[in-house]
């Protein structure tokens, strides 16, 4: 599978490595919702740093499409909170209603 | 995959089927979407082009805050020499604030350089793909049946498409720094415009009521510190045998 790291460039990654992207997407995904800046940095540090080590760059000319593609790295607490925040992965709990 | 990456790509892999799908004939569909590919090349470059007009105005701005920094002190230093510590304290406490402002605008300068760089590198990886697609298509044309061809025009034009978004949200990060610090900018000029930075000597300790402001916008502690460090370093040059470390050791409180 082909991942793309915005702003940096694609990586050819194992197709078993799958699992393992999932899980550390997901742990950033929890660290925003969280609300934890350091959880975010790290979360997010660690599935970029996996990316980089397990996949192949891509050459530059090469036309094929990525299965997934990530924010850049320098996406901060803020700006992912806004990428989470509206139609949102994982919606913020609803308040309890005042009316 | 349910983060953010899945739902970026879902959104361009649309967009680029949307596009191919009012296509009839393979060959002009080729030539089209190449000649597309060449116009949102040509915006990008215009746009770098925009980024780095906006950095170097930001980067005079900061020179100009920091050529106000050297000038502050030196009037502080004369000041403290002539015995006018009030005009001493005045000029510090401006020098302070231009201080702050340089920091802020420096940091944020390195961080536009650097997304200037990516978007720059993603620029240019666009320009090999767009290139990749010029060869692939003339293949494609000599020798593919129609409804094949369709489908290899997908994926190349999908292959190109996502690079042009790489671009686009480069291009977007770069202008939003810009525009941020274009505000901080402006606010450092309605400070320059009110002569927070100007030449103190002629306008006298205390006369403005920016003055008074100016002594709350910059840490008083900070100033007294420097004051401190001034009359010492004053001292030392013209008593000699004073001790450049005199004045700093009872700055406890």
């Amino acid at each position: 599978m082909i991942v793309r790291i915005s702003n940096e460039g694609q990586y050819k990654l194992d197709d078993g490595h799958h699992a393992r992207l999932d899980e550390l997407d997901d742990a950033v995904v929890a660290a925003v919702s969280g609300r934890s800046e350091d959880g975010y940095q790290r979360a997010f540090e660690e599935l970029l740093h996996f990316v980089r080590t397990e996949g192949e760059p891509l050459d530059a000319d090469d036309l094929e499409p990525s299965e997934f593609i990530l924010p850049p790295p320098d996406l901060t607490f803020a700006e992912a909170g806004e990428e989470f925040s509206g139609e949102g992965l994982i919606p913020d709990p609803v308040p309890p209603s005042a009316a | 995959m349910p983060g953010m990456g899945g739902r970026m790509s879902t959104v361009i892999k649309a967009k680029i089927s949307r596009l191919l799908d009012k296509a009839e004939d393979p060959g002009e569909t080729l030539d089209y979407s190449y000649q597309k590919q060449l116009e949102s090349l040509q915006n990008v470059k215009k746009g770098i082009a925009d980024v780095v007009t906006a950095k170097k105005r930001l980067q005079m701005q900061s020179q100009k805050l920091e050529q106000s920094v050297v000038k502050l002190d030196t009037q502080a230093r004369q000041a403290l020499a002539a015995g006018n510590e009030e005009l001493a304290r005045t000029a510090l406490e401006r020098k302070n604030v231009a201080q702050t402002e340089l920091q802020s605008l420096d940091t944020q300068v390195t961080e536009l350089e650097a997304q200037q760089q990516r978007l720059i590198d993603s620029e240019q990886k666009l320009r090999q793909k767009i290139e990749a697609f010029r060869t692939k298509k003339e293949v494609i044309k000599a020798q593919y049946s129609a409804a094949e061809a369709q489908v290899r025009i997908s994926e190349a034009a999908t292959g190109v498409g996502e690079q042009m978004a790489d671009v686009g949200l480069a291009m977007q990060r770069a202008t939003d720094k810009t525009e941020q610090m274009r505000a901080r900018a402006d606010a450092v000029s309605e400070l320059e415009a009110a002569g927070t930075f100007d030449d103190l000597t002629q306008i006298g300790p205390g006369q403005d009521d920016i003055d008074r402001q100016l002594a709350q916008l910059s840490s008083s502690s900070e100033v007294d510190d420097e004051l401190a460090k001034m009359k010492a370093e004053l001292g030392a040059g013209e008593g000699g045998g004073e001790s450049k470390q005199l004045g700093e050791g009872g700055q406890a409180s």
